[in-house]
């Protein structure tokens, strides 16, 4: 029954059965709570429960607030008790077309239009601006269009036409959420057209019950905001796993040979294949990682990648597993060898044995039943939200750049007499502050996915980073670290919560990608800096095991902290500050 | 269709929608006697009924059915 949560979405399953669902959803013991306040412009009541299903799908555990109908104004507006003791880790703006106080009149002059538009974009301005009070994500719909239109055709490019205004007030809000922190958009002008504005909106529904979408579209839309909600929180994938014959061309290499493989313009098929190929091509770069993994000959597979008509190239794989071994045997490499979670992958392939196979000996890896043809591989992948993303970083685009350069490090690295040396002649520089505002956003993205460096693996919303910034009872230190090969942007987090004379690590975390490059002595340095000037004596360093974190398990112990507590796997670790000799001399400092 | 078909898969409409296996309806059950049978579970109850039985029903029609006989008789009369 759960599969109805995945795409192809079981619209009628999900209506019929959600709470024989849900039960199966609870069995799961999702642990993460989040607290979700819906605030209404139309009835919420099956959004919120179909919501439900598609969070605890994704691990959440949800509590849910709801405005009564159509008080998404005064609830945002006016100081309110409930809300605020509910402490919304995510409010949701369920607003539409329905909700438009007044749409241009005929008779009103272009002046009167632009008034009208900027009243009513201050009325959500004044919304947003009122809820940033409880530090939290803003989740907004923009604007679907209405079901009719009396100019017809006109109403798109005439003053007084509702889509025009409609198109306006939408470009009003993506303009401001790219200037609002927390605020992010639901794009339902997409979803109601991709649906079909016919389909979407059921009139016999909105006047019998003043729901403003069809039943058949909740899911969908709950999908959707699903997917928002798990890129907000940062609890997304990172790297696309590509089988190659008959999933990146049409037709066996090994048989077919580079002249007979399906690709290009002059078939459907090979058009369909490209297309693919392109989508990949897009994600990659947008900061997802791609990687091979293919029953293949190495150099047949290889040379795949050189017809005129492949839009991939093999450098643009990371990791490329080309060979007679199982698939998943191949997948567990790719995650260790790019260190990155098995969770974090995504893996497609046209053959469904082969993805039963990977799918059972990988149950972590996300295997989405994309079947056998090209034409569907691109819905699975996006309709499934695996690489939703809220904002796209610098960090993003460059992803694929830091994991390239790291394969340049590597082959350096075999140059050099000793470790140190190699070390030393990366010139390595580091940015080691106090958290500001401009790295918020990054610095919740990065508590809520790392998963492998992280002692405590305490995940912080978007408004507990906020409120740990502004707060005096802590240290809160973020590192940046770059080298002659590149910049790793910002790579690692440590939160310490003050009380008197000793300070205790709430959360100590790093990239992956910088390991064993001496970055984790700066961060110490800098901490030991920071607690000296406080007069502090003793850190508490805390290690709580996770399946993900063995890794760190003996971190503190290195960093020449004594064991002074163990409860099964968790251990509580101190550092005494009496003699503590600075530990990193291969990073520069510049804080400039 | 015959009204003792429609009655059996209304049943399992009814099971489905209240998550109740061993719920048993008659043509006199009304929300009176189901505690969940509220405003809102009514819309899941038509919407599934809609689809089960691919039909449609107005605005009108839906204050109508106040029990499962008038539910049953309604849906005879649009599949005719």
């Amino acid at each position: 029954m759960l599969d109805s949560l995945t795409y192809p979405i079981d619209v009628d399953l999900i209506l019929r059965k959600k709470k024989a669902i849900k039960r199966e959803l609870l069995e799961n013991k999702p642990s993460s709570t989040i607290n979700i306040a819906i605030l209404g412009g139309s009835t919420t009541d099956e959004i919120k429960n179909i919501l439900e299903l598609f969070l605890l799908k994704n691990g959440f555990l949800p509590n849910f607030y709801q405005s009564e109908y159509n008080k998404f104004y005064e609830d945002a507006i006016f100081e309110n008790e409930t809300l605020s003791a509910f402490k919304p880790d995510i409010i949701l703006i369920h607003t539409s077309v329905v909700n438009i106080t007044r749409f241009p009149r005929f008779d009103e002059q272009i002046d009167e239009i632009n008034h009208l538009l900027s009243t009513e974009l201050n009325k959500f301005k004044a919304i947003w601006n009122s809820l940033s009070k409880y530090n939290c994500a803003i989740i907004q719909n923009n604007f679907d269009f209405p079901l009719n239109r009396s100019l017809g055709s006109l109403d798109s490019y005439d003053i007084h036409g509702k889509t025009l205004f409609i198109n306006k007030l939408n470009l009003g809000f993506s303009k401001c959420a790219n200037e609002i922190k927390n605020l992010y958009l639901n794009d339902i002008n997409y979803l109601s057209a991709s649906i079909g504005i016919q389909k979407w909106f059921d009139r016999n529904l909105w006047h019998s019950a003043k729901y403003a979408l069809s039943f058949d579209s909740i899911p969908l839309y709950a999908n959707q905001v699903a997917s928002i909600v798990n890129a907000i929180i940062g609890n997304v994938k990172k790297c696309l796993v590509l089988d190659l014959d008959n999933t990146c061309w049409g037709g066996i290499i090994g048989d077919d040979s580079l002249d007979g493989i399906s690709l290009g313009n002059e078939t459907a098929q090979g058009e369909s294949f490209m297309y693919f190929q392109q989508y990949a091509k897009e994600l990659k770069d947008r900061g997802i990682i791609l990687a091979v993994s293919s029953k293949n000959e190495y150099n047949l597979a290889k040379e795949g990648f050189t017809h005129p008509d492949s839009v991939l190239k093999f450098e643009d794989f990371t990791a490329f597993k080309a060979n007679w071994e199982p698939k998943s045997e191949n997948i567990k490499s790719i995650s260790s060898e790019i260190n990155i979670g098995l969770d974090s992958l995504v893996f497609i392939d046209d053959n469904s044995v082969e993805r039963e196979i990977v799918s059972s000996q990988l149950p972590m890896v996300n295997v989405p039943n994309v079947g056998s043809d090209v034409m569907n591989f691109v819905d699975h992948i996006e309709k499934n939200g695996f690489f939703e993303i809220v904002t796209l970083s610098n960090d993003d685009v460059n992803r694929n750049k830091f994991y390239q350069e790291n394969n340049v490090r590597a082959a350096e690295q075999s140059l050099f007499d000793s470790y140190d040396d190699f070390l030393h002649s990366l010139n390595m520089v580091a940015e080691i502050k106090s958290f500001s505002s401009l790295y918020v956003d990054r610095i919740t993205q990065l508590i809520n996915k790392t998963n492998q460096f992280n002692l405590t693996s305490k995940r912080y919303t978007i408004g507990e980073v906020e409120a740990v910034r502004s707060s005096d009872n802590y240290i809160k230190i973020y590192g940046k670290l770059a080298d002659k090969f590149g910049d790793n942007g910002l790579i690692s987090i440590l939160v310490v919560e003050v009380r008197e004379l000793s300070c205790h690590i709430d959360l100590w975390l790093m990239s992956c990608r910088v390991l064993k490059r001496n970055m984790e002595f700066a961060m110490l340095d800098r901490l030991v800096e920071a607690c000296k000037d406080l007069g502090i004596k003793d850190i508490f360093g805390y290690y709580y095991r996770t399946p993900k974190n063995n890794m760190v398990a003996k971190f503190y112990e290195v960093m020449g902290f004594k064991l002074i507590e163990s409860n099964g796997d968790d251990t509580v670790w101190k550092l005494n500050l009496a003699n503590y000799e600075q530990k990193n001399n291969v990073i520069k400092i510049e804080n400039g | 269709m015959d009204k003792e078909l429609a009655f059996e898969k209304v049943q399992e409409i009814f099971k489905d929608i209240f998550d109740d296996q061993g719920l048993a309806i008659e043509a006199s059950t009304s929300s009176n006697d189901i505690e969940d049978w509220d405003s809102l579970n009514h819309i899941n109850l038509v919407v599934a009924i809609e689809k089960e039985f691919k039909i449609k029903f107005n605005f009108n029609e839906l204050t109508g059915l106040k029990d499962v006989g008038a539910m049953i008789d309604l849906i005879i009369e649009k599949l005719k």
